[in-house]
């Protein structure tokens, strides 16, 4: 068998290029083969919103996306998302405001917040429910997490 | 937030982040499927297609000729049986002989891969004979066919009978002026955290054994897999990465820890398995499916005469924490309340279900449903308000109950009166319009046991190492298990907060058997109260060196000084004083690095007859929650809007994890009364997945007001109670009596779905009752 072409993508803001089956889930390639172990795997059937990711800026089930169809395009991850040595505005918010308890949901969450944020800088309460309703929390009832959202809009300009 | 006075401690009392919070938001918090070793192998596992089988024979022989597969475990290899109770040991690591549930584990393989292990799977062969399927516990009462276990009461499935009467129940029910009766029906509920169990094991040529494991108790884990394997605990290591949540479902040592570590043993490789969602669905040890009847007595003035309380609880293939499950649903029936006349009958029965086992306020919840949806039936008889009823009734503080439970503090009354005041309950309460209302629900619950289970009494139920090197970090050794609930952050902030110093100075170390001093783990909500004891302990052996130290230096009496922020100073004359590092050297200097062992037992107590030590605890906590809801009487839908929670977990040590337990307990109790039921077709399970298996979601979260009224327990670490378990309790009659206040219809069949809500309604208006107009 012929190996495949290497998959060749931009992995939080690099060009990657890696060599990729066509059977390989974008979950096991980010977490078995480059250790990129901060998208956590919850169900691997898209149904707790752990193992979400940025691609092309978009949230993403990275458990049911194949990782061939990301060729050429932008995948970002919780990895990509953490500024050098520090937090962002919504990590720092998560953190202040105790929206973490487990923590395994939380980089799934972290990732939908960001994308939300960026797109709508002052969302309302419903908006923020209606972007985070793809993420199980089993933890916190969801209330922290809301708030966090919210304490991290509210410190944007 | 109720009227608090200002804590009078630097940081306890306050709102504490987690201290892994910057871990966990950028990924970088390491869960056990996060390891890797060199080397490693991949284990998986076969599971039981049938609900009982005998297994006549299981043929390895194809799978282990399969290039890549180093291992097929099947169960004859490790049949020394195990369980988390020392009394019930009725699993093994593998079937042997007989296949119990549908999912039991009857061969386990270690290969190179998933792929190749799946393979190897698939060409194991079982000859099995199908035996009786039990799915019903009545049917498991009396004698059966082909028992599920040989050591059922009487050839019956029966796997433990608790009977107790204390007073005189039909004397006392013989001169109530109303009583009651209410039948509740409960489906079983899983506890669907987030991280799939997984354990990486590593046998090494030195003769010892690594674990990596998800659990929420690691020295039970230590015991069993030491029982099982036949090492002795000092060879084997237990490690406990982060953990992705537990919930009681991570708190019996599991089968398939054993087997990765068996599997280690045979092929001298690093091995890990990491469980699919369908998997963890199976492997349950949740909620109980029960049944149970209730009838309460009042006199005339709404003093409660006596309970009388039956209990028939599903128990799945094992017993798992059972034992306890079937004393706690008796005796966890009584608190907050003075019951002077108490009778119980409650039995587990085995079937061919995946085993129940702890969850969440294990024992308490069912139970406490059906005695709260009575007490409010009988408000409405006696016509007495259902917070008058309750107050009427309150156990006082200082009091012993009629089975011998020794209460200490209360601050039940002030949860009352912060509830009714904070929802307005006095022009709600039957005033609000047809499909609107507000229902009354109560809780009780143990702040830990004062039984350790696989332990002699007599050595502590938590120890705390400390050690502080030159460099001023204070290293913390502790076997507690943070899985989520904040107890890393707590453990921390009390050291902080007895020697003075920032908390970024205190490094709580990740549990490993090596050098964790024991400490029993996460369930029966008893890591704050204990663990926090140990803390303290500990941080005031190291203080009274410090002081020591800084009185040499200061050269004035060690009395007159006291420990302030990173510093020791003369009282009244602050500007005397030395550092934290100046007094630390100067302690270090006859014996270099100081180190301080703390720990904490509870003393025994409770009665002597049978059965007397179980649910005594050093505290309990107490709870009175207000829900209001709204239902859509067209389609039987209804919303939560709110919920008052007033809780009494004495001082609140972290607010913000006690919310967020608070919170994440009414998220779980919604769950159970609203929706969530683990699925039966007979003895098999037919939703195993987070799709089929809903949890709520952002949309069905109430709003949440939290009043903590509570007043400091005496014994408890700086006046702190649990807040992990009891918090979800109140939820469940809350909500229910709040539909009964909406709509007229009691519902004593949980989950409360919008179908049996139409059916309510339906057999309401059919008997010619109508509500509020309608």
């Amino acid at each position: 068998m012929p190996s495949p072409e290497p998959l060749r993508f931009r992995l939080n803001g690099h060009p990657a290029e890696v060599p990729c089956g066509s059977a390989r889930v974008l979950l096991d390639l980010l977490r078995e083969d480059l250790a990129l172990t901060g998208t956590k795997r919850g169900c691997d059937l898209g149904t707790c919103g752990c193992c979400t990711v940025l691609l092309d800026g978009r949230p993403t089930l990275s458990c049911l996306t194949l990782a061939r169809l990301v060729g050429g395009h932008e995948v970002t991850t919780i990895e990509g998302i953490s500024p050098p040595g520090g937090l962002s505005a919504v990590q720092a918010a998560f953190v202040e405001r105790g929206a973490t308890q487990c923590g395994f949901c939380t980089p799934g969450f972290i990732v939908t917040a960001t994308a939300l944020l960026r797109d709508h800088p002052h969302p309302d309460r419903d908006e923020i429910v209606r972007a985070i309703s793809g993420n199980l929390c089993r933890c916190t009832g969801y209330t922290k997490i809301i708030e966090a959202i919210e304490a991290a809009a509210g410190s944007r300009p | 937030m109720a009227a608090t006075t200002p804590s009078p401690y630097r940081l306890l009392g306050g709102k504490i982040p987690y201290i892994e919070g910057p871990l966990k938001v950028t990924g970088r918090a390491e869960y056990t499927d996060d390891f890797r070793r060199p080397g490693m192998l991949v284990a998986r596992l076969l599971r039981s297609p049938w609900p009982h089988a005998r297994l006549r024979s299981i043929d390895a022989r194809r799978a282990r000729a399969l290039p890549g597969v180093f291992a097929v475990l099947t169960g004859e290899r490790y049949p020394t049986p195990f369980g988390v109770l020392p009394i019930t040991h009725d699993e093994t690591a593998i079937a042997v002989g007989k296949a119990r549930y549908t999912g039991d584990i009857i061969a386990a393989v270690a290969a190179q891969d998933e792929v190749t292990a799946e393979a190897a799977l698939a060409l194991i062969e079982v000859d099995a004979e199908p035996l009786p399927e039990y799915s019903d516990p009545r049917i498991g009462l009396s004698k059966v066919e082909a028992p599920i276990h040989d050591r059922g009461l009487n050839g019956s499935n029966i796997q433990k009978e608790v009977v107790q009467h204390f007073g005189d129940v039909d004397a006392a029910f013989a001169r109530a002026a109303y009583s009651v009766r209410v039948r509740g029906v409960f489906a079983g509920v899983t506890h669907a955290f987030t991280e799939p169990m997984a354990t990486i094991a590593e046998a090494t040529p030195d003769g010892r054994l690594t674990v990596w494991s998800a659990t929420q108790v690691p020295h039970y884990l230590h015991r069993s897999l030491s029982e099982v394997l036949g090492l002795p605990m000092h060879r084997i290591r237990v490690i406990k990465p982060e953990v992705g949540g537990g919930f009681g479902g991570k708190s019996d040592p599991l089968p398939h820890e054993i087997v990765t570590a068996a599997l280690s043993i045979e092929t001298g490789r690093p091995v890990k398995l990491l469980m699919d969602r369908e998997d963890v669905f199976y492997t349950n040890h949740g909620r109980h499916p029960t049944q149970n009847d209730v009838r309460i007595g009042l006199d005339a003035e709404g003093r409660i005469l006596a309970y009388d309380i039956e209990a028939l609880i599903d128990g799945g293939a094992w017993s798992s924490f059972g034992t306890v499950t079937t004393y706690y649903n008796g005796v966890l029936s009584m608190g907050p309340y003075r019951v002077p006349n108490f009778r119980y009958r409650g039995r587990r029965v085995y079937t061919n279900r995946p085993p129940s086992g702890a969850m969440r306020a294990h024992g308490g919840t069912n139970i406490r449903y059906s005695v709260e949806v009575a007490l409010d039936r009988l408000a409405e008889e006696a016509k007495i308000d259902p917070f008058d009823l309750r107050a009427r009734n309150a156990l006082p503080p200082n009091s012993t109950t009629i089975n011998e439970f020794r209460i200490t503090s209360t601050s039940f009354l002030k949860c009352l009166d912060a509830a009714r005041a904070a929802s307005g309950w006095d022009r709600k309460f039957r005033q609000l319009d047809y499909g609107r209302g507000v229902g009354l629900g109560c809780g009780f619950y143990i702040s830990g046991s004062n039984s350790p289970i696989h332990f002699t009494p007599k050595m502590p139920q938590s120890t705390v190492h400390l050690k502080v090197d030159m460099d001023g970090g204070i290293a913390v050794h502790s076997m507690q298990a943070d899985i989520g609930q904040g107890s890393n952050t707590l453990l921390a902030a009390i050291v902080a907060e007895v020697l003075g110093v920032d908390l970024e100075r205190v490094h709580v170390q990740r549990v490993d058997s090596d050098v964790s001093p024991i400490d029993l783990g996460s369930y029966s909500s008893r890591v704050t109260f204990m663990m926090g004891n140990a803390a303290r302990s500990a941080a005031e052996q190291l203080k009274e060196k410090l002081v020591a130290a800084a009185a040499e230096l200061l050269e004035r009496p060690a009395p007159t000084l006291e420990v302030v922020h990173e510093r020791i100073q003369v009282v009244g004359a602050p500007e005397v004083g030395v550092t934290f590092l100046d007094a630390l050297h100067k302690a270090m200097e006859p014996v270099g690095a100081l180190l301080a062992t703390g720990s904490y037992n509870t003393s025994p107590k409770g009665g002597t007859f049978k059965g007397a030590r179980a649910g005594t605890a050093p505290a309990y906590s107490f709870a009175a929650y207000v829900a209001e809801v709204d239902v859509d009487v067209e389609t039987g839908e209804y919303r939560v809007d709110t919920i008052w929670a007033a809780f009494d977990c004495g001082r609140a040590l972290n607010r913000l994890a006690v919310e967020g337990q608070i919170e994440g307990s009414i998220h779980m109790g919604l769950g159970q009364v609203m929706g969530e039921t683990m699925s039966y077709r007979g003895a098999r399970l037919f939703n195993p997945s987070l799709l089929e298996y809903k949890i709520p979601m952002p949309q069905q979260m109430p709003k949440v007001e939290i009043l903590l009224v509570g007043d400091d327990d005496p014994e408890g670490p700086f006046g702190a109670k649990e807040a992990g378990e009891g918090p979800l309790i109140a939820t469940l009659p809350a909500v229910g009596n709040a539909l009964y206040d909406a709509i007229g219809v009691r519902f004593t069949e949980l989950p409360i779905t919008p179908d049996r809500v139409l059916r309510g309604l339906d057999l309401r208006r059919r008997e010619g009752r109508p509500w509020k107009g309608a």
